[in-house]
């Protein structure tokens, strides 16, 4: 099934995205409260949590340029000495950029 | 149940507090949102379009892959399924913070929830994991980020050439620093640790052999599974996370 990129069809896109966007904003929400929160589920939840964003940046560093890999590890290693999440951010996206300009 | 008041006290100053603590990260958002708008027009939709699709979807990732996808026909369902993949970690954020989202009404709890995204997510879960709890940042955070979302695709759409190349200022990598800060910034236990190295693990492995958009998904479940069976021996209280501020 296609949507010519009409003004209406375009529109009809964007209301089908948005749709499905929500479906995943309120999906989870909303599953879990058909779910017993028992000390194993939260436990279960808090992992997963902290996991979500492992998961997200371990395959970034390794799909990435050596600029990508420069800003999260200058990222990473500033955080854990300054322990300030904003001077470490941003000395990593410095870290890209140099990198990239030299390289 | 029904009778139970919500026990969640949602503070208006603590709105603006976190609204003025995320700012900073929003204008980072306005670069990436100009970005966006500038690779939608290219793509040849209207800058209303643009616009209304930043606004109704706010979900950036899922939007430049459905640009990617733009033709003078679109095929739906291969955008509803690249979409919702993409977006398919919030089904995910949004179960995480659900211990905190049961106490308060559920119209407030859907409410908040459009306005998750990355940032304000990892802001309150890692919060959470330290005993804090913190939706004020769902709100204030949000709007701000959604705010800059739509800014940025304006600035985008009508003045895009100044950012022809946002890649060349490393302005790509702000969403993942900023997530890799929260992360290294919350608790570290050898549980979490475990559960870092098994999400690392099947993050990667699914990204390489699994099918494109699911390595997030795959790797916070494995991640889960490591807190679901190792749980974390504290003195019983059926009501942690609830003790008062």
């Amino acid at each position: 099934m296609t949507i010519e990129t009409t003004t209406t069809g375009v529109l009809a896109l964007i209301l089908i995205m948005t749709l499905v966007t929500l479906a995943t904003r309120f999906g989870g929400v909303f599953i879990m409260s058909y779910v017993r929160i028992s000390p194993r589920i939260e436990s279960f939840i808090n992992a997963m949590a902290s996991s979500v964003l492992i998961a997200i940046i371990v395959p970034m560093a390794f799909g990435g340029d050596a600029g990508a890999l420069a800003a999260l590890s200058v990222t990473a290693v500033a955080i854990l000495i300054i322990k300030k999440p904003l001077p470490a951010i941003a000395a990593g996206i410095l870290a890209a950029a140099l990198v990239r300009y030299f390289f | 149940m029904k009778n139970t008041p919500y026990s969640y006290q949602f503070q208006p100053a603590k709105v603006r507090s976190e609204l003025i603590r995320m700012f900073p990260i929003s204008l980072f958002v306005v670069a990436f949102g100009a970005a966006f708008g500038l690779a939608a027009v290219q793509k040849g939709l209207g800058p209303l379009e643009s616009l209304l699709m930043s606004t109704l979807v706010f979900a950036g990732a899922s939007q430049f892959a459905a640009i990617d996808m733009w033709g003078a026909e679109v095929s739906v369902i291969p955008v509803m399924v690249v979409v919702f993949a993409i977006n398919s970690r919030h089904l995910l954020m949004g179960a995480s913070l659900y211990p905190m989202l049961k106490d308060v009404s559920p119209a407030k709890r859907y409410g908040l929830i459009l306005l998750l995204t990355d940032a304000n997510w990892a802001v309150s879960a890692q919060e959470y994991q330290s005993g804090r709890r913190n939706l004020e940042v769902i709100l204030g955070g949000g709007l701000v980020l959604w705010l800059a979302w739509i800014v940025g695709t304006w600035l985008g759409v009508y003045f895009g050439g100044f950012l022809q190349d946002p890649k060349s200022l490393g302005m790509d990598m702000v969403l993942g620093c900023f997530l890799l800060a929260m992360a290294l910034g919350g608790k570290k236990n050898p549980r979490v640790l475990v559960a870092w190295a098994l999400a690392a693990v099947a993050s990667l492995a699914a990204w390489k052999w699994l099918p494109a958009n699911t390595h997030v998904v795959a790797g916070a479940l494995a991640g889960g599974l490591v807190g679901f069976f190792w749980l974390e021996k504290k003195p019983v209280d059926e009501n942690a996370g609830e003790e008062p501020e």
